[in-house]
């Protein structure tokens, strides 16, 4: 007697059915692939761009042991000279990196090295070099990667005219790379030749170390005892920086695909539980028969794991096939802005690709789970009996478990965030749904509970109806609860977001046109004598400058940014965050960002050293300030103290006030005209400004919006599925109906009334849930990810729209499927028991 | 002496402790290859005693044995391996599967019971000859009426040779005349398989075609004289 038989004969039982209505099936592997294809295209997507910076990273320092590395304005040369000279050092290979402005327009990155000592560090990339040093000797000498040559159109012997602080200088081609040296888009030139060019003499940007065989690198790096503001990184640290930079952005993204799975996989198990209960009369004559209740929960799962397979493949090829798309389309960034590179390859880590397949299958199983559960514990004797209907459910038994969950969501709610990561916030928002969900049956008997009941006929039928089959419509509701209640959450949490930075933009844009040397471009100076004439354009009323740079402030993490500009000590004018504190009035005062407060634990009141002009100065912090622009943090002083610390007299940016009656596009042009900054300074109109920072938002948040429909399609097609399934099942009802005299008409709209209802109480619990969930997203996730505070905001009309919308969509569909299961057949309908 | 197929001993089934139970102490003995019928009105118990017998429901008190083997002492899997290879069931809403062809739906107990695919069909079909199905083997339920769906179930609940067929009201939904064919090709296939069992109905022809015919009334099954 082999149990096998068992099994495989109720698989080939649930085959056949499978086979003769071939519906449910599409629909759980389309389920399960939707949900499975988001979080792989969303994830392929992140581990792309994130393999191509590594790859950007890698080449930077090539196979150098450590990297030392100062801000963008560079270190002096005389550490060169030290550090080559140190015992242990092998190789120390001088680097500048500079971004020159085209006279034809555009910029192009300028690398310069001392060929040979570069070439015994990178042999791919320099190799070439070495060959050439004598050509490079000159010093308009000038050597294109393949891409910059195809993309400027030039060919070796041609000529290239740059722009450098306000005068003409032509390079000649000398030669160009071939495209296996690197991918990037670049010019080379020899390092002096690079430093007058760019009027950067006794200036370095980093010089790349090989240490004797033996050293340990991170070791060796601490006893270097490098100036303040220039750190030494192995390649392994600064590849961990860029990808802090943009984990906790990356990791939302990972959780939003992971929601977009999470209904997936809710879908799943609603189509496979009410596919149970409609089976009821099957699976109990297979016990009957001699099916042992362990071999029907087997075969049960062996069901779910076979769909999930399926839906796990096609999802993850179809996973890998967006992916692609999108690199094509915009690169591996999701519109972020935070990962800039070219890349277009996607890339198929064999392991994650299984993973995801494995996924698929786990979740169908976990879906399928439960009801093979209760499959397995139908009672065969009052299943097979005429009339029999599924029992309410058991309510009681969830609310204990259901209150836990709760318990447990809200205390995780308070958790400190883990690794840098809103971990806890994740967890609470589980807990939180899972308990919801658990409560959907306790929700909906209590709202029938409630209703009276209705003197016409009809009405009462549907109320009979409904309060009848409580579990059914439960197990329907919840998939309609988790998607609608995460849209929610996540509506509410981007509408917080964009609402807070829009006003944000109001506070930190009270000028009238801003100026900005472009950050790329070290070839145009706002200096002081520049700034004279822009306060001399006609139309100008005042002007205020500013000077940003960045500051190393741990070497693992990456670098803050360094605000300069006129600020009184109480911080106004500074989007400020609660009030300024007082500080040792002998330290000057700095307002730190959220995110600087939150990353290196500077507090108002207490003091916070920055590295500046190549010492540690102390501030007294006198307060924090919101900045949605920089996660990593930020910090505002005084641009009379930075003047006075550092002699410069050099800015970045500037605002201008127009006078009374003066046109701002006129002024903007004239300013332009007078500056001669050429692509290396922007002159942008407030207005404009506001619009492109908003743009950018919009273009940052598009992948949520996209993501967010999908949950909600997922949810709804749940909702379309449950009642189709449902109406077809209740054929018999709907005959009997007929027979004792309702007209069709009648019977369709007792349905729509039905799907109107019970979506109406599914969107309504779902509303209640998703603000909940939304609290938790924007107090704690968006707060612990990104460091900053928003302001709470729930977008009425939007949500009241969606909510509409699918109330009126599960009406219709359920209105569809009824025609469709009233259609033709009164009489075999009734007689077609199961 | 020889076991008897069925033996019940003070058998006691009660639903709800403050109402009078079901079945409140019946014995009874059947001997192997006994073919009985049960009549008694309806909501008497008669439905709730067969589904104590096939281990689907159980006692409160008192024994069911099936071929000496006591009921009680058995774990839900056992039962179920009981049903799978000693009974067959009749059902008065016949539970033919829709979406299984006639031949596969007579052929799942044969499958249960792991018997070769290459001996299923002849045996299938033989067994469907003996219904009066014969080259049926490939059509689907919904073409069929309802004596030939019951006869379907019949079918079923022999081809694996059970010695103990349980049938409950199996022509409750037929009209007279299919319900006659349908009784006697019962009667007579249980024999013709070597089997025994209970046949539950209303109809006093279709107690006639029984060995024996009872009246249950909750505590004892009263021998009806076969007029
Ligand atoms: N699952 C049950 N729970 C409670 N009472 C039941 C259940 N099944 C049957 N009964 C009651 O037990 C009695 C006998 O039922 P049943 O055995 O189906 O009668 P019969 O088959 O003789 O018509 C009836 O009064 C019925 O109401
Ligand atoms: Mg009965």
């Amino acid at each position: 007697m082999r149990p096998a038989a068992s099994i495989t004969t109720a698989l080939a039982v649930f085959a056949a059915q499978l086979r003769d209505r071939p519906l449910r099936l599409v629909v759980s592997v389309a389920a399960i692939a939707v949900g499975i294809a988001l979080a792989a295209a969303v994830h392929l997507i992140n581990a792309s761009a994130l393999a191509e910076f590594g790859r950007a990273t890698r080449e930077l320092s090539g196979t150098a042991d450590l990297a030392v590395r100062g801000t963008k304005a560079g270190f002096e040369e005389s550490l060169y000279v030290r550090l080559a000279s140190r015992p242990g050092v092998r190789v120390a290979s001088p680097v500048l990196l500079r971004e020159a402005a085209l006279v034809a327009g555009g910029t192009l990155p300028i690398e310069g090295v001392d060929p040979l000592l570069a070439a015994a560090l990178r042999p791919e990339l320099y190799g070439e070099l070495a060959g050439l040093y004598v050509a490079l000797l000159a010093p308009d000498a000038l050597v294109l990667s393949a891409s910059a040559a195809r993309d400027l159109k030039l060919v070796r012997g041609d000529w290239l005219s740059l722009r450098v602080g306000g005068l003409e200088r032509r390079l000649q081609i000398v030669a160009v790379l071939p495209a296996e040296a690197t991918a990037r888009r670049m010019g080379l030139m020899d390092i002096s030749s690079a430093q007058w060019l760019t009027g950067s003499v006794g200036l370095l940007s980093r010089i790349d170390l090989r240490l004797a065989p033996g050293l340990d690198a991170a070791r060796y790096a601490a006893e270097l005892q490098l100036p303040a503001g220039v750190d030494a990184m192995t390649p392994a640290l600064e590849q961990a920086r860029a990808g802090n930079l943009t984990r906790a952005y990356r990791v939302n993204l990972d959780m939003l695909a992971l929601v977009a799975l999470l209904t997936g996989a809710f879908l799943v198990y609603a189509t496979q539980a009410l596919a149970v209960m409609r089976r009821r009369r099957q699976l109990a004559l297979l016990r009957a028969l001699g099916v042992r209740r362990g071999e029907l929960r087997l075969a049960v799962l062996v069901e779910g794991a076979a769909v999930g397979a399926v839906g796990g493949v096609l999802g993850t090829a179809l996973g890998w096939l967006i992916a692609r798309l999108v690199l094509s389309l915009q690169g591996g960034d999701l519109g972020a802005g935070l990962l800039q590179t070219a890349t277009t390859r996607v890339a198929t880590p064999p392991l994650a690709l299984a993973l995801f397949i494995a996924l698929g299958i786990v979740v169908a199983v976990a879906g399928a789970w439960l009801p093979a559960r209760r499959a397995a514990e139908v009672a065969p004797a009052r299943a097979l009996k005429a009339g029999d209907e599924e029992a309410p459910a058991a309510v009681r038994d969830r609310l204990v478990l259901a209150s836990v969950l709760l318990t447990l969501g809200a205390g995780c709610a308070f958790v400190p965030p883990l690794y840098g990561l809103p971990l806890g916030g994740y967890a609470s928002i589980a807990c939180l749904l899972a308990g919801a969900v658990l409560l959907v049956p306790a929700f909906v008997a209590a709202t029938l509970a409630h209703l009276p009941t209705p003197r016409s006929p009809l009405l009462a039928l549907l109320l009979a109806r409904l309060r009848n089959s409580i579990a059914q419509s439960a197990v329907s509701l919840a998939a309609i609860v988790v998607s609608f209640s995460l849209m929610v959450a996540m509506a509410i949490m981007v509408h917080s977001f964009r609402d807070s930075f829009e006003r944000w933009l109001g506070a930190v844009l009270p000028a009238d046109i801003y100026l900005r040397v472009s950050p790329a471009a070290d070839t145009f100076d706002l200096s002081t004598a520049a700034a004279a004439t822009l306060a001399a354009v006609p139309g100008v009323a005042r002007i205020e400058l500013r000077r940003t740079t960045q500051l190393s402030l741990a070497p693992a993490q990456p670098p803050v940014m360094l605000i300069a500009r006129a600020l009184p000590r109480s911080g106004d004018s500074l989007p400020l965050v609660g009030y300024p504190v007082a500080t040792d009035p002998t330290l000057p005062v700095a307002f730190v960002s959220e995110a600087l407060r939150d990353l290196y634990g500077v507090q108002p009141g207490g003091v916070l050293e920055l590295p500046i002009a190549g010492r540690a100065v102390r501030f007294g912090v006198a307060g924090l300030w919101r900045d949605y622009a920089r996660s990593t943090g930020s910090v505002v002083v005084d641009l009379a103290s930075w003047e006075r610390l550092t002699g410069e007299r050099r800015y970045t940016e500037a605002s201008v006030w127009l006078a009374p009656r003066a046109a701002a596009e006129s002024v903007r042009t004239a300013i332009e005209a007078r500056l001669q900054g050429g692509d290396a300074l922007q002159v942008i109109a407030a207005g404009a400004l506001k619009q492109r920072a908003l743009a950018a938002f919009d273009r940052a948040f598009a992948i949520t919006y996209a993501l967010e429909a999908v949950a909600v399609g997922i949810g709804l097609l749940g909702v379309v599925l449950a009642f189709a399934v449902q109406a077809l099942a209740r054929r018999a009802e709907f005959g009997m109906l007929r027979h004792i005299g309702l007209r069709r008409g009648q019977v369709l709209r007792m349905l729509a009334g039905e799907g109107a209802f019970l979506a109406a109480v599914g969107v309504g619990y779902g509303l209640l849930v998703g603000l909940l969930l939304s609290v938790v997203l924007v107090y704690v996730v968006n707060r612990q990810s990104f460091h900053w505070t928003l302001d709470y905001i729930v977008p009425v009309g939007q949500l009241a729209l969606v909510a509409l919308v699918l109330v009126a969509t599960a009406a219709l569909t359920a209105g569809i499927s009824g025609r469709v299961a009233t259609s033709g057949a009164v009489v075999r309908a009734v007689r077609e028991d199961w | 002496m020889s076991v008897p197929l069925l033996a019940l001993a003070g058998l006691v089934r009660r639903y709800q402790a403050d109402r009078p139970a079901v079945i409140d102490g019946l014995d009874f003995t059947l001997a192997a290859g006994e073919w009985i019928a049960i009549m008694g009105e309806s909501g008497v118990g008669k439905s709730t005693l067969l589904n104590v017998i096939a281990g689907l429901d159980r006692a409160d008190a008192g024994a069911v044995r099936v071929d000496g083997v006591e009921l009680a002492a058995l774990d839900d899997d056992a039962l179920t391996l009981l049903r799978r290879q000693s009974m067959g069931f009749v059902f008065q809403a016949f539970h033919v599967l829709p979406y299984l062809s006639v031949g596969r739906n007579v052929a799942l107990p044969l499958a249960l019971n792991g018997v070769p695919e290459r001996e299923i069909r002849p045996r299938v079909a033989a067994m469907l000859v003996d219904v009066g199905l014969e080259g049926m083997f490939e059509r689907l339920p919904r073409e069929l009426s309802g004596g030939e769906l019951q006869r379907v179930a019949i079918a079923r609940a022999l081809v694996h040779r059970p010695r103990l067929v349980l049938a409950d009201e199996p022509t409750g939904n037929l009209d007279p005349k299919s319900a006659a064919q349908v009784l006697a090709l019962l009667g007579r296939a249980v024999r013709a398989h070597g089997g025994g069992g209970l046949l539950i109905t209303h109809s006093r022809a279709a107690a006639a075609s029984a060995d024996r015919a009872y009246e249950f009334d909750g505590r004892t099954l009263v021998p009806l004289t076969v007029p």
